[in-house]
């Protein structure tokens, strides 16, 4: 083949070929315009763009942050006490029952005429005298903890059986799923019901601390949390080690040498990690839930302490003439259950990499 | 350079069970008493369709799983489950699927640090890090990459990263899977000469299964073809591609494309009829006689072993009638 004086190949003639002469060569700087690399960016960075952009999932972080900061700080400026019957100047104030909203009775009235002052019943007070609003609060904040509280104990123990069950494989698979499979049979109310009897029994002995104040009710639950409701959070991180255990990085990790351990915490779990926030978010409401239908049926908390489920049940009793009891409670379990909800699913929009386009 | 072979693989067998029905199962045999070795600093070739047990060959080798029958000496030792982990600092392997073989959770720094990690190869940070800035030099990479995620990366730059992984160990010896039949044409080459170098640079001895002959005999000193779990021929690089015995080397032979379309109007392909026989039912003796044209009564009763042809050519063959 000939070449011109370029260097190039001599067109034919006849040839619908393009001219090569017609070609120059990309100076420096055009070539450095085909450099096209990204800032990096890791996955969570990116998920956290994401989750910022979905305005639901941030109306429900900013909710969730007002109804904290709340239920941190209403005690401390609040000056009355979740147990404390309403009194003045030391005299028991009996005429304080059942207040209305920001309402004051004749003996508190009577002392602020006198030029004293005192702290507004914001959510009015109980049929025993005591502040609705701090009530409230500490209502709250029983069932956030019990959310969060029960939702932990799913997530450790769920978490480690299914990647266990997951990773081995085989026969201990099996066994492992077949135990889920007969936990998940069992009714978890008469679980409740029956454990928070035989607790009440045990527990009662030694009445001191925070099991006391808790009550066996309470621990129950967690008993119960940790028992029962792990099962669905280990079969979904089984599914998902499953999925993750066939791609090759994990055999490449095995033929370097990685103990199980290794590729379990270093390769499986930091790959559906972003699953498992998402199944703790949407564990959390549940959990809230469970434990204010257990209160409103007489199985929660032990009284004084409030939680928002007995406040709901204690409410009932007057719902003609107070409906504004009922109310309070039953709009902060939604306002709490409803964000925590919406969140869950923005960070499941945000993290889930099938969801991504 | 010692005496003797690097790698001697004699009567590998690796078997699956599968299940076929409710209660029954039956045996898949992915590879069925392989013998071959490979000397120090060389290269082999192996090659064969898909599912012929390549992969498997390799991985068995590696105890990713575990062997059936048969034996694996590596330098001298005799591989088991237990004497693995001394092993996996001078055996490794470079993966057929660069994008699944990276972790994309992690930075191309822990991806490439990660053996050093497991066997506890450096003393300090730093000189992790100058280990691992070496490796990626070595197999051409920016170390200004080394805190990016490997989905920054494009195919050929992923499997850059793959090979500095296997290589950070500071092995003897590399099974390649497959590396380069993910990759683009113009990347292959590339990525070849590397192997080519790195082999010059560093004395590695490479297992390289392919399904590429052109590849393979472009960096293999020796060649072993597969077919359904055995190995039909092994020969030096060059006599097998000029002197091909085995019926089924033939037509993979003339199945080659050649860029040059005045020799391919000359060629003639050798077509074969019919399929590939399922592995769980193996036809008796030969594996090949099914599509074989040279076919006779005797390759149905028994299986032709590997013999050599011509006295110190290395040319083995395991054929009744050629």
């Amino acid at each position: 083949m000939k070449n011109n004086e370029n260097g190039m190949p001599m067109k034919n003639p006849l040839s619908l070929q393009i001219d090569l002469a017609k070609f120059a060569p990309a100076t420096e700087e055009e070539k450095r315009q085909q450099d096209v690399m990204s800032e990096s960016s890791s996955f969570f960075r990116d998920g956290m763009k994401k989750l910022v952009k979905n305005p639901l999932a941030v109306a429900s972080m900013i909710m969730l942050a007002i109804v904290l900061l709340v239920i941190i700080f209403a005690p401390m400026i609040v000056p009355y006490g979740y147990d404390q019957i309403i009194s003045v100047e030391g005299k028991r104030d009996k005429g304080a029952k059942n207040l209305e909203p920001f309402a004051w009775s004749e003996m508190e009235q009577a002392y602020i005429d006198k030029g004293g002052k005192l702290f507004p019943h914001i959510f009015g007070t109980d049929a025993m005298s005591r502040d609705y609003f701090i009530r409230c609060v500490y209502g709250a904040r029983v069932s956030l903890f019990i959310g969060l509280f029960a939702s932990l104990i799913v997530l450790v123990i769920g978490v480690i059986w299914g990647s266990i069950s997951g990773y081995v494989g085989g026969k201990t698979d099996l066994i492992m799923m077949r135990i889920v499979d007969i936990i998940y049979a069992l009714p978890d109310m008469l679980i409740i019901i029956l454990l928070s009897v035989v607790l009440d029994s045990i527990l009662s002995s030694n009445n001191t601390g925070i099991v006391a104040r808790l009550g066996s009710n309470m621990i129950s639950i967690f008993i119960v949390f940790g028992l029962l409701y792990w099962v669905g959070m280990a079969r979904l991180i089984r599914g998902q080690i499953l999925a993750i255990k066939s791609n090759d990085y994990i055999l490449a990790a095995r033929s370097i040498g990685a103990r199980p351990g290794r590729i379990i915490r270093k390769h499986i779990l930091p790959n559906c990690i972003s699953v498992i926030i998402i199944a703790t978010a949407l564990q959390v409401p549940s959990a809230i839930f469970t434990e204010s239908f257990l209160s409103f049926v007489g199985l929660g908390v032990q009284a004084p302490m409030p939680s928002l489920g007995s406040l709901a049940n204690a409410a009932r009793e007057g719902l003609q003439s107070y409906p504004y009891k009922l109310v309070f409670p039953a709009v902060i379990i939604c306002l709490i259950v409803l964000s925590l909800n919406l969140l869950g699913d923005g960070l499941r929009d945000a993290f889930d990499p099938k969801l991504r386009k | 350079m010692p005496n003797g072979n690097l790698l001697e693989v004699k009567n590998l067998k690796q078997y699956f069970t599968v299940k076929t029905g409710l209660l029954k199962t039956a045996s898949l045999k992915a590879v069925d008493d392989v013998s071959f070795s490979v000397g120090y600093g060389e290269t082999l070739g192996l090659v064969g369709e898909s599912g012929c047990g390549k992969t498997t060959v390799g991985r068995s080798i590696m105890r990713l799983y575990e062997p059936t029958g048969g034996t694996v000496v590596f330098d001298g030792k005799e591989v088991t489950a237990q004497s693995i982990m001394p092993l996996r600092r001078e055996m490794q392997m470079v993966f057929q699927d660069p994008y699944s073989s990276l972790n994309p959770r992690m930075t191309v720094e822990d991806i490439i640090g990660e053996p050093l990690d497991v066997h506890k190869l450096y003393s300090s940070k730093k000189e992790r890090r100058d280990k691992i800035l070496g490796l990626m030099e070595l197999v051409g990479l920016n170390a200004e990459h080394a805190t990016r995620y490997a989905h920054e990366f494009s195919g050929g730059q992923r499997q850059r990263i793959g090979i500095a992984r296997a290589l950070a160990v500071n092995p003897k010896f590399i099974i390649c899977d497959e590396p380069v039949s993910a990759l683009d044409v113009s990347i292959q080459a590339q990525v070849i000469n590397m192997f080519e170098d790195l082999k010059e640079k560093l004395g590695v001895a490479y297992l390289f299964i392919a399904h590429d002959l052109l590849v393979v005999h472009h960096i293999s000193d020796r060649i072993a073809v597969m077919y359904l779990g055995k190995i039909v021929e092994i020969a030096p690089a060059g006599e097998l591609n000029g002197n091909p015995i085995h019926p089924y080397t033939l037509s993979l032979l003339s199945a080659v494309p050649i860029p040059d379309p005045k020799t391919v109007r000359k060629k003639n392909r050798i077509i074969l009829e019919g399929d590939v026989p399922s592995p769980m039912r193996m036809p008796s003796g030969c594996p090949f006689r099914t599509r074989c044209r040279y076919a006779t009564e005797q390759c149905a009763i028994e299986c032709p072993a590997l013999t050599e042809r011509g006295a110190g050519s290395g040319h083995m063959v395991a054929c009744w009638n050629r």
